[in-house]
């Protein structure tokens, strides 16, 4: 890594392109030591570096789960980030190993533009924000509103069918980032922000006067937001799929930062003793060592400790656990077994 | 004779001050601002849009605050002083974030390296730019980008050096052929040498000399450029190719090979027809597409590399211009003196079609240094756009939009200025025709 | 004494190719050519091998499929059901009105800046000065940006002009509403429309395309007019009086297509969210097009100014000696002079605002770049097709310009016989 900056170009190519074609993502990233993790550009609470340009958020611990697992050193990721429009030509161009930014799992993409979903570590849905003195309640009083919209994402086509469905109209501003959005929803440029509920949170949170603007009942659309490797290394695939369920099996079986050392030599759960590489060595099945879901739960605790710490009620983005509790809570996260 | 004479002037009168409204201000004011009634409603509209400006802004720009943790720190200041409802200008982000402007999130510790690198660019555009100054300094200029690459991204010294290492082996190998094989075999050798010595040796010997002299300065990935850094090196990198570059195509573009000319005019005019921002995107989505799999190099080289294939068809016109203007004569007078078409190129043509395009090249420079602003759209942090949107993302400066833009502007200005009034004196300089 | 040998006969040799003249530039172009053969062969074969190993191919089936996105600003009939090259189209047409539109202001803003730099007035001269360097010495994103900005910020949102208290009333004797979205202007309605000419892909208002030809026709007319009364003129040394005729060819058409339509205008008015009747024209599309014009007004300004301070100064005294004005020797003797030597760099302006109209991205107007390279691409994920298709589009897009605008140039070229 450290001569090809420069070598790269001069050096045209025939040098990296041998060695890098014929190993697996998996091979790659261990010789490279560090992972490239496509991350957004910068969405409070999922991913955003902080004043000294460091990552922080729910993606982001996603990312440093999996350094862990395969690299056993959570800090060896680099964040690249990356823009809607340009997500999903990183992965497939290989320039990142794989993508953790509030994308949503759909069928073409799945299909027609070779990647693999491997899991969900959000459950979202599109809703819409509006300032509390428009007088508007729900969605379907929107006729004729102007409505401000990322352009590049699901979001657009969902909400061309939810106008279309109830038969009413609408004027779309089409803004680049969340910051724009913002910037003409405040001005007044449009009556109503659309985009994913766990995003309208995060942006209202950050409003001067967030007790002025509400989120509207509605959610328009199924966004399950999730990683997503390269079609075809499948093994690669299973290796986030997993760690992501060890986060989630993790806090099913109350396996936490804090006592997952303990556990790991006392647990007498054998689920509990399989996961954390106690009893079986389920890590060689993918290539991996017997402590790699250990490690990537430690990196920044189970699922319910990242929530939390990230984007859960406590935070500024205060979001409900609602479909994102675990299936014993009434929501939609369920880990198979670990065996 | 008595003399009825009339009274004759035996002396002459002194010379009478003019009328007012021909002297002084009162005739400057009648000839140059009111001559004519069109010439009267234009002087007061005039005035009256520049008055109007002055109103409008001045207030705003006299109530800046300077010293401020967030804007709304900055809001409370000024109507604290000034009154409820007062705006004013809140200069305080720019002092807080201004090492972001320049630098983008280049490690704070190395800022003397980019500065040093800026210095030492100064120095060796210097010769080019003035050719007063001695001419030995080019040397200089022809290494600097190995010094400026090596400044900016850190790194072992053995890249840089190794890298540069090609031309003189590239020469050696020339020299060596000569004897032996002509002038046809030296030229061959000269392109040959140095790429295969670029393509397979140089990263071997590369590593070697690492091993054993182990010279190497922290190195800082492209990620980490952002502001009037990017800018800068974006802008001076693609310039300093583009210009080999676009000599080739002109030349091609000239030429009487059918091919060549072909194939010269079918690029130039691609490019030119073509908006920047479709290369940039191709730049960011789909370069890797035509590279072997599994090649991958960073954002900003790809970059580069495309703005400088955009600037290379913008120099060839401009070289082009400069082509035209050499009076026939020149290209028979070197015809006459049994110069071959490089020889005459390289000593007489080239160097009087560079000089009159000089100012040519200047404004490409100008516009090529604005367009570089156009990479925040492939998700570079340049100055105008990546940059603020980066401020405004942070709560406490979140709505603060006037400031960042004047303040870039600025900057922007003040280059883009000098290097134009830089191009209007060669202008001065190279006209030789007296009207 | 020198015995004359013949030259020796040889025959071809191989070393000829490269030492002979003659036949070194074949040797040359056959070497370019299998080089730049061999380079777009590496770029390809590269090209197929990165789509096999991701599976998919190059396929532009993705055009007939339904776009599913709204876009808000269509010149033609377009909804979320149709396809992904309509939405192509739609975008086009937008960049062609925002370049048409942006091209002619830039060039009236342009030559009234350059004329009056020159002017004897030192406050003009100074001011124009001033616009042209601030204007070419800064990005134009940054003007796109900032303009934006300030319709955005300073201008009322819609909600302004409502209830008892509006804090915001409608300019223009109540017929315009500026607001922060939109510019809401009266409009024109046919009562008797004669509805709409289907043309296979697009339809086009039969109503507005007689007022079109209303004006067109009169505009003809009325230069007929004129050339005969130039004729009487020099035939007779008379000049038939011809102005009222003038306003009957240039208005009577348009008037009379006006009635019998049963046009009248309709005044925009406040109902639900927004404003609704007459026309609104976006933000977007009035900042864009501001933002062009000024920044490519600047650059014709110099190239205005260049151009006649091209022309000898002995035309203007010949023109003064003739005992014209200044102001009728700029119309009739500088200029039209002057326009040679503008109209070669003016084409390239031209394309240069053309291609920046691409920044449309900045400020959301939805541009060919927005919907077939922005919305479409994302949709489909067919970055490569989308991107060629694109690049393909603003080729022909400046090619055509550039066509246009060299026939104009040599119609106005020095005949030189």
């Amino acid at each position: 890594m450290k001569k090809s900056v420069f070598l790269g170009t001069l050096a045209a190519t025939t040098l990296f392109a041998g060695i890098a074609a014929a190993q697996s993502t998996l091979e790659t990233v261990k010789a490279r030591g560090e992972l490239n993790c496509g991350v957004n550009t910068g969405l409070v609470g999922f991913a955003a570096p902080d004043a000294n340009g460091n990552w922080q958020g729910f993606d982001v611990a996603v990312c440093k789960a999996v350094a862990a697992a395969v690299l056993g050193d959570a800090s060896k990721v680099v964040y690249i980030p990356t823009t809607s429009a340009d997500r999903f030509e990183q992965l497939t161009s290989g320039k990142i190993d794989f993508l953790v930014r509030n994308s949503t799992w759909t069928y073409s993409r799945d299909n027609d533009l070779k990647m693999d979903f491997v899991g969900v570590n959000y459950y979202d849905g599109q809703g819409f924000m509006v300032r509390k003195d428009l007088g508007v309640s729900s969605a379907k009083e929107l006729d004729g509103a102007t409505v401000c919209i990322q352009t590049g994402t699901t979001t657009e086509l969902n909400l061309a069918d939810y106008f279309k469905a109830n038969n009413m109209t609408y004027t779309a501003v089409p803004v680049e980032t969340n910051a724009e959005g913002e910037q003409q929803y405040i001005a007044g440029a449009c009556d109503a922000y659309t985009t994913d509920a766990s995003g309208l949170a995060a942006t209202r949170a950050a409003f001067a006067d967030p007790e002025n603007h509400i989120i509207l009942p509605e959610i328009i659309s199924k966004e399950p937001l999730g990683p997503a490797v390269r079609h075809g290394d499948n093994q690669w695939g299973d290796i986030i799929r997993w760690t992501l369920n060890a986060l989630i099996a993790a806090e099913e079986y109350g396996v936490t930062s804090a006592n997952i050392d303990e556990l790991a030599t006392s647990s007498q759960n054998p689920e509990v003793q399989r996961l954390l590489g106690s009893s079986d060595d389920l890590g060689a099945m993918m290539g991996l060592d017997k402590e790699w879901a250990k490690r990537a739960i430690k990196a920044s605790g189970n699922y319910g400790e990242i929530f939390e710490a990230t984007i859960g009620s406590a935070t500024p983005i205060g979001l409900a656990r609602g479909l994102n509790a675990q299936w014993t809570q009434g929501g939609l996260l369920y880990a198979p077994p670990f065996r | 004779m008595s003399n009825s004479s009339a009274f004759v002037r035996t002396e002459m009168l002194p010379p009478m001050a003019p009328p007012v409204s021909q002297a002084g201000a009162v005739k400057w004011l009648r000839e140059n601002l009111f001559s004519g009634p069109l010439n009267t409603i234009l002087t007061l509209l005039g005035v009256g849009a520049v008055a109007l400006l002055f109103w409008e802004f001045a207030p705003w720009f006299w109530r800046s605050v300077w010293n401020a943790n967030s804007l709304t720190e900055c809001r409370q200041i000024i109507e604290e002083r000034y009154g409820a409802g007062a705006t004013g200008a809140c200069w305080a982000v720019i002092k807080e974030r201004w090492p972001q402007y320049l630098f983008g999130f280049y490690p704070s510790h190395l800022y003397w390296r980019p500065v040093l690198a800026f210095a030492l660019m100064c120095v060796a555009v210097a010769p080019v730019l003035y050719p007063q100054l001695p001419k030995k300094m080019m040397w200089f200029t022809l290494i600097y980008p190995a010094i400026g690459f090596w400044l900016l991204w850190g790194g072992s010294i053995w890249v840089p050096v190794v890298a540069l290492a090609g031309l003189p082996i590239g020469y050696l190998a020339a020299r060596i052929i000569l004897p032996i094989g002509g002038a046809i075999l030296a030229t061959i050798a000269a392109i040959v040498v140095p790429v295969v010595w670029w393509l397979f040796l140089a990263l071997p010997v590369e590593l070697a000399l690492e091993a054993m002299i182990p010279a190497s300065i922290e190195q800082v990935r492209s990620r980490e450029f952002g502001g009037f850094v990017l800018a800068f090196t974006i802008g001076f990198t693609a310039i300093a190719f583009s210009l080999p570059l676009g000599i080739l195509l002109a030349l091609g573009r000239q030429s009487d090979m059918f091919i060549v000319n072909k194939l010269s005019v079918g690029f130039i005019e691609f490019i030119r027809g073509v908006p920047l921002i479709t290369l940039l995107f191709t730049a960011s989505l789909l370069l890797n597409y035509f590279l072997p799999p599994g090649t991958d190099f960073d954002i900003i080289l790809r970059v580069i590399i495309m703005v400088t294939l955009f600037a290379a068809a913008y120099i060839a016109e401009v070289i082009r211009g400069g082509l035209a203007a050499l009076p026939k004569g020149q290209y028979e007078a070197a015809a006459s003196l049994g110069l071959d078409y490089w020889k005459a190129t390289r000593l007489i043509i080239m160097p009087q079609a560079l000089k009159i395009s000089i100012p040519g090249i200047v404004s490409t420079f100008i516009g090529l240094f604005k367009d570089t602003t156009l990479v925040v759209f492939v998700g570079l942090l340049d100055p105008l756009k990546g940059i603020t949107d980066a401020v405004r993302a942070s709560t406490d400066w979140k709505g603060v939009y006037w400031e960042p833009y004047i303040f870039v502007g600025t900057i922007f200005f003040f280059i883009c200025f000098g290097m134009s009034r830089y191009s209007m004196y060669l202008e001065r300089k190279l006209k030789t025709d007296h009207r | 004494m020198a015995v004359i040998t013949d030259e020796p006969k040889a025959g071809f040799r191989l070393s000829m190719l490269i030492y002979d003249t003659r036949y070194r530039s074949i040797t040359i172009q056959f070497v370019v050519l299998l080089l730049v053969m061999a380079g777009a062969a590496w770029l390809i074969d590269n090209l197929l091998r990165n789509l096999a190993a991701l599976g998919r191919g190059v396929d532009f089936s993705f055009l007939s499929a339904r776009a599913g996105y709204d876009i808000n600003q269509t010149l033609v009939e377009y909804t979320n059901d149709s396809t992904h090259a309509r939405a192509w189209l739609i975008g086009l047409l937008n960049t062609l009105l925002i370049a048409f539109l942006g091209c002619i202001a830039a060039t009236v803003l342009g030559v009234i800046a350059g004329v009056l730099r020159l002017s004897n007035n030192w406050v003009v001269g100074r001011l124009m000065t001033v616009y042209v360097e601030i204007f070419r010495n800064i990005p134009l994103l940054l003007w796109i940006l900032m303009i934006y900005a300030i319709f955005t910020e300073v201008l009322p949102a819609p909600n302004a002009f409502r209830g008892e208290d509006a804090t915001s009333t409608m300019s223009l004797f109540g017929t315009t509403a500026f607001t922060n979205r939109y510019t809401a202007i009266p409009w024109v309605i046919f009562d008797n429309s004669l509805g709409w000419l289907n043309l296979g892909f697009i339809q086009i208002s039969i109503d507005f395309t007689l007022v079109v030809a209303a004006i067109v026709g009169g505009f003809f007319l009325n230069r007929a007019l004129i050339a005969r009364a130039n004729r009487i003129q020099e035939a007779t040394g008379d000049r038939p009086a011809t102005w009222w005729q003038s306003l009957l060819a240039l208005f009577g058409p348009i008037i009379a297509v006006f009635v019998l339509l049963g046009g009248h205008f309709e005044v925009p008015e406040l109902r639900g969210f927004n404003f609704t009747g007459g026309l609104q024209v976006s933000n977007s599309l009035v900042a864009l097009w501001l933002a062009l014009t000024l920044y490519t007004g600047a650059f014709i300004a110099e190239i205005v100014r260049g151009g006649i301070n091209a022309i000898s100064r002995g035309q203007t005294e010949a023109a003064y000696a003739l005992g014209l004005r200044p102001n009728r020797t700029m119309n009739l003797v500088i200029l039209p002079q002057a326009l040679r030597v503008i109209i070669p760099p003016l084409i390239s302006q031209y394309l240069n605002l053309t291609k920046n109209s691409s920044l449309a991205i900045a400020v959301g107007y939805m541009d060919v770049r927005g919907t077939l390279g922005g919305i479409t691409l994302n949709q489909t994920g067919r970055g490569l097709e989308a991107m060629l298709l694109l690049m393909l589009t603003y080729l022909c897009v400046s090619l055509t310009i550039s066509a246009v605008m060299n026939v104009y140039n040599r119609s106005v070229k020095l005949k030189e016989r």
